[in-house]
């Protein structure tokens, strides 16, 4: 946002920002009704699991891993860009994130949580959750440490926590912003959720300091999420699983999801609540060229895939990714190839780059093609195991399994929509810090320099 | 008010600091007020602003925040809890998995670093509220403006009522828009 905005000054910064707090418009809770509406199928068709046990979802020998699983590393996937936008771009002192970073922060523990809720429901007996965590029972006996599962309960449980508070620590100098404009209940609840700052030169110190080292612990934390998840398949010796590649395959594909979803989410909330001035064209053209890298990536390891699986003379290998795109569920594996792998070589053109329309249809696109893709290697890796052909059987989704789903997208966007209207979407004290500041020289001459 | 008994309430509800408060619009005016006062001989005083400002923290010439001592404890807390947990457990409980030794390593490496990670973020943030809420001993009994999250930069010099005229024309002279006694 640095040319021609002599317009934004600090001042504007915080009332645009602070407007969307306001009333919404009839849009917003269109939106906010839709996405309870679909809580509410998920919720229902949870019952049914309940009372008639899981069976209802499509589940068949010898696929016991599918779409709840398929679910979940999606929607753990969806987190990553989240705190690639907030950590890592901040270690980077990259400028643009600024406007867009808290959107995306947010859309991470958004995903977190929703992603949270699919082992609990492929558990089926989720009164027993506790059992995934290592406390002293009677028998003295523990989980098993060897286990990849337990892996990722702990870096799932970490990474909950962590990009929770980092989202905390970001919002307080902005909640402490919309505080001093606020009036009534609001006020209220801004002093209380504001915790007493006043943006002194002590509070700045530790402050700065403190999310420094937030980010730099939240970087390495990330790229271990997603690598620990891939490990849940990569740890196994299942042809289409047992591959070295899985943890920055996996990892390249969780960000390239995330930036698909943060564009999904900024085109209507930047629309929605009026950003046009800070959320610009250049930070969707950032937010697509990220795309760019991480799917070309995504594009090299399907390539890699398939010459290792045919380079290693491996018949079973062989077979399995054989089975993968000629098999029953060539249809998966080809919406995936084509969403992921060809659809955003359109990003390589600037004209689609910078409209919003194109990129949203296709961040849309991306983000089905990066559901089909942990549906084909969870679902189609199983389903035509090759070491026991005996057991290969085609598994289909029932509506149990496509009820939670849409419950997911529910739950995801109901949390989001709520934020964004009841908490500064937009980082009010980033985004001043790429401003020029007010200066009393500049001043003299008109503008801020 | 809810009335406090008096141990309390000296506690809770201190009387205001005596001093004076310099409104600024502009971030060159606030780091030459923090230069003449710190010539001044003034050590005291708060700065308020909207933002970090490196120009702020250059003119107040303050050691760096402690906080990295407790990321650091907290880190390597972590990591001795993960391999705690995972190493004793394992012993506590011993079942040969896959072959592999009780006490594996490599596999344990990963507990060990989430919970690096876990105790070293969860300490950073005890580390800022721990240091922020002390150096914030004096908040609420020295003046403050709402516009400070906002637009403008103060200055807020304590001063006994006898010597608040020096600290006055001080902030003035820096460029100040506004100058408040309290």
């Amino acid at each position: 946002m640095a040319d021609g905005m002599t317009r934004v000054t600090y001042d504007y910064v915080t009332r645009t920002i602070a407007r969307t707090l306001g009333n919404p418009g009839r849009g917003y809770f269109l939106l906010l009704g839709a996405a309870v509406a679909l809580l509410s199928v998920g919720i229902v068709t949870l019952l049914f699991l309940l009372r008639y046990g899981l069976g209802l979802a499509g589940y068949s020998h010898p696929v016991y891993w599918a779409v709840f699983i398929t679910c979940f590393v999606f929607w753990v996937g969806i987190a990553h860009s989240g705190t690639l936008i907030s950590a890592i771009l901040f270690l980077f002192r990259s400028a643009w994130r600024t406007a867009v970073y808290r959107t995306a922060e947010a859309m991470t523990v958004f995903a977190v949580m929703t992603a949270g809720l699919f082992p609990l429901i492929h558990i089926g007996r989720q009164w027993y959750f506790y059992w995934l965590i290592p406390y002293p029972n009677e028998r003295g006996l523990w989980p098993n440490f060897k286990s990849p599962l337990i892996w990722d309960e702990f870096a799932i449980g970490t990474y909950f926590t962590v990009s929770t508070v980092f989202l905390i620590m970001g919002l307080i100098p902005d909640i402490a912003a919309v505080r001093d404009l606020a009036t009534g209940w609001r006020k209220k609840l801004y002093t209380l959720c504001s915790v007493g700052w006043r943006g002194t030169n002590e509070e700045w110190r530790h402050y700065t300091r403190g999310y420094l080292y937030l980010a730099a612990l939240a970087t390495p934390l990330v790229l271990s999420v997603h690598s620990v998840v891939s490990w849940d398949f990569a740890m196994a010796i299942v042809p289409g699983w047992h591959a070295t590649i899985f943890a920055p395959y996996f990892v390249a594909g969780a960000i390239y999801s995330g930036c698909a979803m943060v564009i999904t989410l900024l085109v209507p909330i930047r629309k929605l609540f009026q950003l046009e001035e800070l959320i610009t064209i250049k930070h969707f053209e950032n937010l697509s060229k990220l795309c760019l890298l991480t799917g070309s990536i995504v594009g090299y390891a399907y390539v890699c895939e398939y010459f290792i699986a045919w380079f290693s003379g491996n018949p079973t290998e062989r077979a399995a990714f054989w089975y993968r795109a000629f098999g029953p569920y060539w249809w998966a594996t080809w919406t995936m190839l084509i969403c992921n792998a060809f659809l955003p070589l359109l990003l390589w053109v600037k004209k689609i780059r910078t409209n919003l329309t194109a990129l949203f249809v296709i961040s849309i696109f991306v983000n089905i093609g990066m559901w089909f893709e942990r549906y084909v290697i969870i679902v189609v890796s199983l389903a035509g195991e090759p070491h026991t052909p005996w057991t290969n059987a085609v598994y289909n989704p029932t509506w149990a399994d496509w009820g939670i789903m849409a419950g997911s997208f529910g739950w995801f966007f109901m949390w989001f929509l709520l934020f964004v209207k009841n908490f500064p979407a937009v980082s009010i004290a980033e985004v001043k810090e790429v401003l020029a500041p007010p200066r009393r020289v500049a001043a003299k001459g008109g503008a801020h320099a | 008010m809810i009335p406090l008994p008096k141990p309390l309430h000296d506690l809770f509800r201190p009387p205001p600091t005596p001093g004076v408060l310099g409104v600024f619009a502009h971030l060159d005016a606030t780091v030459d007020a923090i230069k003449k006062l710190r010539a001044g001989g003034h050590t005291n005083f708060t700065v308020y602003s909207p933002i970090p400002r490196h120009e702020i923290e250059d003119a107040l010439d303050q050691p760096v925040s402690p906080v990295r001592i407790f990321t650091l404890i907290g880190g390597i807390a972590g990591c001795a809890v993960g391999a705690w947990l995972t190493l004793y457990m394992s012993y506590d409980w011993p079942l040969v998995v896959g072959g592999k030794p009780i006490g594996a390593i490599p596999p344990y490496v990963v507990i060990m670093f989430e919970m690096t990670i876990l105790f070293g973020a969860l300490s950073t943030i005890l580390g800022i509220v721990f240091n922020a809420v002390f150096a914030a001993r004096r908040l609420g009994t020295i003046q403050w403006d709402g516009r400070f999250t906002n637009d403008k930069f103060g200055v807020f010099v304590p001063a006994a009522p006898d010597k608040a005229a020096g600290a006055e024309s001080l902030l003035k002279g820096a460029g100040a828009e506004e100058v408040r006694r309290g």
